[in-house]
Parts: C-alpha cells; structure tokens; sequence
C-alpha cells in the first residue's frame, strides 16, 4: 500500500533523511520511533507531500506521488493526517469538522458518514460541540474522525500523543490501534515513545540521524536488536563483556552462553553480550549473588541496579514482595532466552 | 462606601460620563418645529450620507487592509520587511488633510487636469473627469487613511494561525486558495471586523472631510443646527442619533467578537512558513503592497512638503510659531491629564475588582466612540449654563461679572480631550499593569519593601515604557483633533489643526501645507514606535 524506496532528503545539501526503504501492506500499522531530530517527522511530512524528497521515491496504492523530480500536492495523494497540536478548526464544530474534507458529498451523506464515525471514536453525543468545549482526548478523537472522513489511501499521525496525559497515552493509543484495524486502514505514526509504538504498531522503525536502524516487529525490536542503537534505544539493559569460545559459545562472568544465529565471530573474539533487566532473575537459592547499589520502587516490581563480584554492573528486575535493602548481597539467576552480541 | 478608591474613580468618572448624558438627556426636551423643519429638508441626507461614508470606509479599509495583511503574512518578497511597517504611514495624515491635498492636486486647477489640458489641447466641459469633492471621493480618502486598522489586527490574526491548519486543509483536499476561504479568514474574521467597525467610528466621525467636500452628514448638520440655525438642544439631539448609530456598531462588533477567545486556543504552534515565488511575482506583489502606502501616504506627503517649500518665506512666522505653541502645549497638558486618569483609573480596577469601580471606569472609556463634535456640545451645553449661574450669582453677590470661566477657556477643551482619549491612555496603561503580576508585588513584600517601595522599585521601572506611549499617543491625537477643537476653543485660540482648516477652508491649500505637514510629522512618532513593535513582533515569530 505505502511503498518508501530509497528515500532521502535533505535541506541545504544537508541530509536529513538517509535512503531509507520500507513498505507497509493493507491494513498494516507502521511507527517510526526514534529520538528528536532524527528525521522521523521529516519522513512522514514527504509522505504527507509537504517536503520534496532529493532522491528514492514513494508510491501509494502502486501509483507513485513523491520522487526526485516529482511531487504530488498533498491535497491530491488521499492521505489524512493527524496532527501533534490537532489543527482542528476552531471556527466549525465537531460535525462540521469531521465533514470538512468530504466536499463533494451530498448533505445526507456527509451527516451519515460523520455520524458513523463519532460512533466508532467513541463520541457519539458531541457532533455540535465547538472545539474549545471538548477535552484534550476527545479533541484528538475528532482530529483522527476528521482525517479518516475522506477514506484516505493511508493514515499519518504525527506525534499525536504528545499533547496529552501521560496516564491517557497508552490507552488511547491502543483504542485507535483498534479502531483502525477495524477500518483495515494502512497507517504510519511517529512518536518519541517506545510505549505509544508498541501500543501501536504492527511493525516499528527505529531511525537516528536520518538513518533507519532496524525495521521489525516489538518482540524483535526488544529481543534482536540490529545494532548497538537499537538495543540502548529500546528498553533498559547492559552491555557485558564476553570472549567467543567458537563460532556459537560466548564465555562472560555470568557464565557461558550459545547464540542460535550463525555469526563470522570466531574463537577469541572480544564481544558485548546484551543483559535485559527480565534476562537477570532474583533467586534466593542461587549461589552467584550480587550486592544491591540502587533500586526503584515500579509497584509490582522493584527494578535493581546489582555490582557483580566481578565489578560489572546489571539490572534486575525482581518481584515487588522481594525487598533489599541497598548494599545487601542478593542471589542471582541468569535467565537468557535471546542471545545477542555486539562484536567489540 | 467610605473606600477612597471607590470616590476617587467615580467623581472623575461621572464628570468624564456628563457630556453624553447630557447629549442623550437633550431628548427629553422636544424641539418640534425645527425637527419638523429638519425632517422636510436635510435629515434624510445626514442618515443616508453618514451611513454611506460609513459602510463605504468600511468596506475600502476591509479590503485594503485585509489584502495587504494577507500578502504580508504568508509570502516571502523583496522588500516584505520594510513594507509590513510602510503600510501603517497613513495612519499619521488626518483625513481631512490627506482631502485638502488630494483635492489640491486633481481639482480643475491643479497640475493633473492642467497637464492633461495643455497636453490635448482640451478645455473646459471638454472632457469627463472624476469629481474629487463627492461622497465617493470622501469614501476613497478615508479608506486610504484608515485601513492601517484592519490592516494591523489582520496581519496579526493571520500570522497566529497555526501552520499545521493550512497542511490539515491540505490532507483533507483543499487547495490553499480554498484554504483562504474557508479557513484563514473565518477564523481571522473577528480581527478584521473589529478593525473595520474602527475605521466606520471615525468616518462617522469625520467633520474636516465631509465639509470641505460639501457632503451633508450628521457631523456637518450638527455644527449647522447649532452655529446656523443656533437651536443647541436640536444639535444635541442630533448628536444622540449619531451617538446611537455608533454605539450600535459597537455592540455589533463586540457580538461579532464573542467568540474570539475560544479561537485562541493556546495550542502550541508553529507559524507558518512564508511562501517563495518566482522575482516577477514577488515585483508585482511587493507593487500591490506599495499603492496604499503611496497612495494614503508618500504622494499627500510629497504634495504638502513641495507646497510648504514654495511657500514658506511667507508661511514660517511669528504667527507660526504662536501655532506650534499653541497646539503642542494643548496636547501635552491634555496627554498629561488624559494619563494621570488612565493611572488612577487602572490602578482602582486593579485594587478593588468590584462593580462600583469596573463600571464607571467602563462608561467613561465609552468616550473613544462617541464623535467629537458630539462630546463638544455634550461638554458646551452644562459648562455654558454653569457659567450663567456663576455670572448670575457674582453679579449679585459681589456686583461683578465673571463671563464664560469654563466653557469660554480652554478648561472646555481638556474636558473634551479627556473624554475622548481617555480609553486610548487607559489601554496603555492597562496593558503594562496586567504585565505586572500581582505574585510580583508578592514577592517584592516578601523580600522586605513597604507598599510605596513596590510601587518605586517595582511599578514605576515597569510601567514608564506604556505611561510614554500613552502619553505620546493622546499628544498627537490631541494634535490632529478637529471638530471639539473647533467649538471648544476660547476666543482667539488658534491650533494648528484649526489653521490648516481655515485656510483650506479659504481656498488657500499651498498655505495650510506648513501646519498640516507640522502635524503629519508629529503624527509620524507613534506610528514608528506601533511599527517598531511589529517588527520586533515578526522577528520572534518568523
């Protein structure tokens, strides 16, 4: 459905964006995480058809709308767009908001179909609300009824979380996962926030300075990260030092470990060995034990930062009933279903 | 009721009230006859013309200042940053000025008609040229001095539209022509007509125009009921119609506004990217953007400097000076007054937030509406019969005569100014008390200073930058003020606004040009300290 080939863009011969492929198929929902300044915003503006690209090209529905030389204005590509502060328009209400981009409707048509969807958002009441009487949330329910009105070839959400509570985000981002899943609806958000994209998305790009790191699904993400970014830039963990005792064994301080991936690291290799916190399991009975230099109370777990006999530090995640005291030595398991290694 | 900020703003308060309750009051007093008299010959006109001049400003300010403020909001040209303070130029040349020159330069006997005589050889009644002096030709004048107006609130309402508005527009299929439409201009909508209702208060209020061109207006018909016809309570009541016309259009622009602040949403926002055309584009738009500034400002400047210039061995006296003197100290005592009841007012309303102080101060920043020919009579009417009792009783008290001591001196004027301007200083300094936050006199009391040491070291630093632009803005309002200057004035008082009215008055347009070029320049001070501010408005944003 979106096909993104090659993409680049740059401001000033300055690249902003680094030839960058990914396509997403009908109905998939894509997310494009990445810290500030990495591009990301940029890349879904191009899609969008506010920014000429300098090399690649994009094509929506097999027809292509961005290239080299090529831009097709936005008001022609059927994209909807949801935007970080909404620009919903403060001057019409809800239902004149929602019907906005469906000019060429008759008037029976326009209010079925405004109808249907403040139903699906969940607002079936609010049609002659004006914008300042809604709340943040619902607000951002209207600006994603009001991009999905046209039947766009696919959807854009850019940052849209952004502006709400933090209790609110994940949620919300779930119950539109869902609503667009009922729409089958193709659709690419960018967000800051590894929860919003896992709340999200089918499949997530993790991008940094224009380049795309890695484009895979969140258990990937999480469990074989490409490179060093990934790994640091998705959820909490340590790098450890190991030595290949082969092709596949890796010797660390926590004991020996095999990778199932065939690699070219060869006996003798220095490596790093990823350590999540899940990967480290607090046990009583264990023997290695580990002394306690920081913890964080998160409710039903306490989140350890442990100093090994060997000086190294990791992180443990530990059930919340089993409470140290910092600078007590606790038992340790190493649990480690996926083995990844960065060559040194 | 023993709060001494309560007395001290309602005294001057209902003083600066008086004058159009007095107006209004002139109703319980029917004048049959003449009303009769009014009705058959000239009411119809003063109704028909006055609301002409007033929709037709509205409507060449409206499309002059809405035009420019759009090119200038959201394209990139040559020359944009020193257009965007160019276009508020007019806003220095009084219109009944900018209609002395204008009529100098394509009446019969001025230089274009001439040229285009002696080039084709025609003479008179050979040829159709458009009349100057007409209603048409007062609507022209007026809009090419008062769409600055719109012009100011537009640009600001489309520059804070957020940039993402336009690219939601645009994902939702509309073109940006559409996109002008249907969006930027509702939503800027109230701006713009608060902004045109400006610019119809003062064609209202338009004497100098209206009577050089011969235009039977409300304006013009009072100063004949009174002056001509010498039935003063037929003028007041005259001025309570025109009086109601304006306050109508007040309250159709403040419910033409009720829903502004909802438009503001506080929505973190970009502003948008000014759009690049090819060099020709931007020649014809930096053009367009010009012809109002040359128009309303360079060409009626260039006539009266070149006229000031043939003439001013002649013009530049003793009698000159006596003017500027006049005129100069008038406005600065006036500014004076205007400013120290701006103050009390400001700071009652800041003390005491109750009705008793927020009303009248309210009612009497009415006066900016109200037309100064109707303050004038407002003010003569009670001062004159106050000076009668007065004459009465030191007649028999003490065998003296002590004449007109208020309404024959220049007492009268600075009433009438401090009615008028009175909401020009109190928005100045409102705005730069609401900058002081009231955690900031707080603070300053924690950290150990006295109520006056606050008001030293907190209030006085803070407040100067708006207490010398409202002090600046009432001078030179003072300055070009007409018709109140012209009833009000003691006997043998000259300004320079009355002067360059009487010349023009008798026909002697080269003479009149030192005293209105004298007043375009000072004029030009507040607008290079509005455009200053624009300035350093449009640098945060772009």
């Amino acid at each position: 459905m979106l096909n993104i080939q090659k993409v680049s863009i740059a401001y000033a011969k300055h690249n902003v964006v680094n030839n960058i492929c990914f396509s997403l198929d009908q109905g998939q929902i894509g997310c494009l995480v990445g810290p500030s300044g990495c591009g990301k915003t940029t890349l879904l503006r191009a899609i969008a058809g506010f920014e000429p690209i300098t090399a690649g090209s994009i094509s929506l529905a097999g027809q292509a709308v961005s290239a080299a030389d090529m831009l097709l204005a936005p008001e022609q590509r059927q994209v909807g767009m949801v935007f970080q502060d909404f620009a919903l328009f403060p001057h019409l209400n809800v239902a004149d908001n929602i019907s906005f981009g469906l000019r060429h409707s008759t008037k029976a048509n326009k209010a079925a179909k405004v109808k249907q969807l403040l139903q699906l958002v969940g607002l079936p009441d609010l049609a002659q609300r004006y914008i300042y009487q809604l709340s943040g949330g619902q607000q951002q329910r209207v600006a994603l009824a009001r991009a999905l009105a046209p039947e766009p070839k696919v959807l854009l959400l850019d940052e849209p979380f952004s502006s709400l509570d933090a209790e609110l985000r994940e949620g919300l981002a779930r119950e539109i996962r869902h609503i667009l899943q009922q729409l089958n609806i193709t659709a690419v958000m960018v967000t800051h926030d590894q929860n919003e994209a896992f709340a999200m998305a089918d499949i997530v790009g993790v991008m940094q300075q224009g380049q795309l790191q890695q484009w895979a699904t969140p258990y990937e993400l999480y469990h074989k990260p490409a490179n060093r970014f990934v790994a640091d830039f998705i959820g909490r963990g340590v790098l450890l030092p190991g030595t290949m005792l082969d092709a596949q064994q890796v010797q660390t301080n926590l004991g020996r470990f095999v990778q199932r991936y065939s690699s070219a690291l060869q006996a003798g290799d220095k490596v790093e060995i990823l350590i999540r916190p899940d990967d480290i399991v607090h046990d009583d009975t264990s023997n290695v034990t580990a002394l306690v230099v920081e913890k964080a109370f998160r409710g039903s777990h306490i989140l350890y930062r442990l100093t090994l006999n060997s000086g190294e530090q990791v992180q443990c995640l530990a059930l919340s009933h089993h409470n140290h005291a910092i600078g007590e030595h606790i038992g340790i398991r190493l649990d480690l279903d996926h083995v990844v290694l960065f060559p040194k | 009721m023993r709060d001494i900020w309560r007395w001290s703003v309602l005294m001057p308060a209902l003083l600066l009230a008086m004058p159009v309750l007095v107006v209004f009051t002139s109703l319980f007093t029917p004048q049959p006859d003449i009303w009769l008299h009014l009705r058959q010959t000239v009411l119809a006109d003063y109704v028909i013309n006055s609301l002409l001049l007033a929709t037709g400003t509205g409507i060449g300010a409206l499309l002059l200042g809405t035009s420019s403020a759009w090119l200038i909001s959201q394209y990139q040209f040559i020359g944009r940053r020193y257009v965007q303070w160019m276009l508020l130029l007019p806003l220095a040349v009084p219109a009944y000025i900018i209609a002395y020159t204008y009529t100098g330069m394509l009446d019969f006997s001025g230089p274009l008609q001439t040229a285009l005589r002696s080039q084709f050889g025609w003479h008179y009644g050979d040829y159709w040229f458009p009349e100057i002096r007409s209603l048409g030709g007062a609507i022209i004048m007026l809009s090419l001095v008062l769409y600055p107006y719109v012009y100011m609130l537009a640009r600001t309402a489309f520059r804070e539209q957020s940039a993402s508005l336009l690219e939601a527009s645009r994902t939702l299929s509309l073109s940006p022509r559409r996109h002008f439409w249907q969006v930027a201009l509702p939503l800027a909508r109230p701006a713009i007509l608060t902004g045109t209702a400006l610019a119809m208060m003062e064609a209202f209020a338009d004497y100098g125009t209206v009577q050089y061109f011969g235009i039977a207006t409300f304006t013009t018909g009072i100063f004949r009921t009174w002056f001509g016809m010498g039935n003063q309570v037929a003028a007041a009541q005259l001025a309570a119609m025109l009086t109601s016309f304006v306050l109508l259009l007040l309250v159709l622009e403040r419910w033409s506004r009720r829903k502004i602040r909802y438009y503001h949403q506080g929505q973190q926002h970009q502003a948008p990217m000014l759009r690049t055309v090819s060099k020709t584009r931007q020649l014809l738009l930096l053009l367009l953007c010009l012809l109002p500034v040359c128009l309303g400002f360079v060409i009626p400047a260039a006539q009266l400097i070149s006229w000031a210039l043939s003439n001013y061995q002649v013009t530049l006296n003793q009698q000159f000076a006596q003017l500027v003197w006049n005129s100069f100290s008038l406005a600065a005592i006036a500014a004076g007054i205007s400013v120290m009841l701006a103050l009390l007012f400001a700071y009652a309303k800041r003390l005491r937030q109750d009705a008793v102080v927020q009303t009248p101060v309210r009612v009497a920043a009415l006066g900016y509406a109200v037309p100064g020919t109707v303050i004038a009579i407002g003010v003569m009417l009670p001062l004159a019969w106050l000076d009668g009792r007065i004459d009465l009783l030191a007649e028999q008290w003490f065998g003296t005569r002590t004449g007109l001591v208020f309404s024959g001196s220049v007492f009268a004027l600075l009433l009438a100014y401090s009615v008028r301007f009175l909401a020009v200083s109190l928005h100045s300094v409102e705005a730069g008390l609401e900058r002081i936050k009231p955690s900031m006199d707080n603070a300053a009391r924690s950290l150990g200073c006295t109520p006056l040491q606050v008001l030293k070291k907190v209030h006085v630093p803070l407040l100067s930058g708006s207490v010398f632009s409202a002090l600046l803005l009432v001078f030179v309002d003072v300055l070009k003020e007409l018709p109140a200057t012209l009833i009000l004035r003691p006997f043998n008082f000259n300004t320079l606004a009355v002067r360059t009215y009487e010349l023009a008055s008798d026909e002697r347009l080269a003479d009149s040009a030192l005293p209105a070029l004298a007043i375009v320049l000072v004029s030009l001070l507040p607008v290079i300290l509005l455009a200053r501010s624009v300035d350093v408005a449009s640098k945060g944003k772009n």
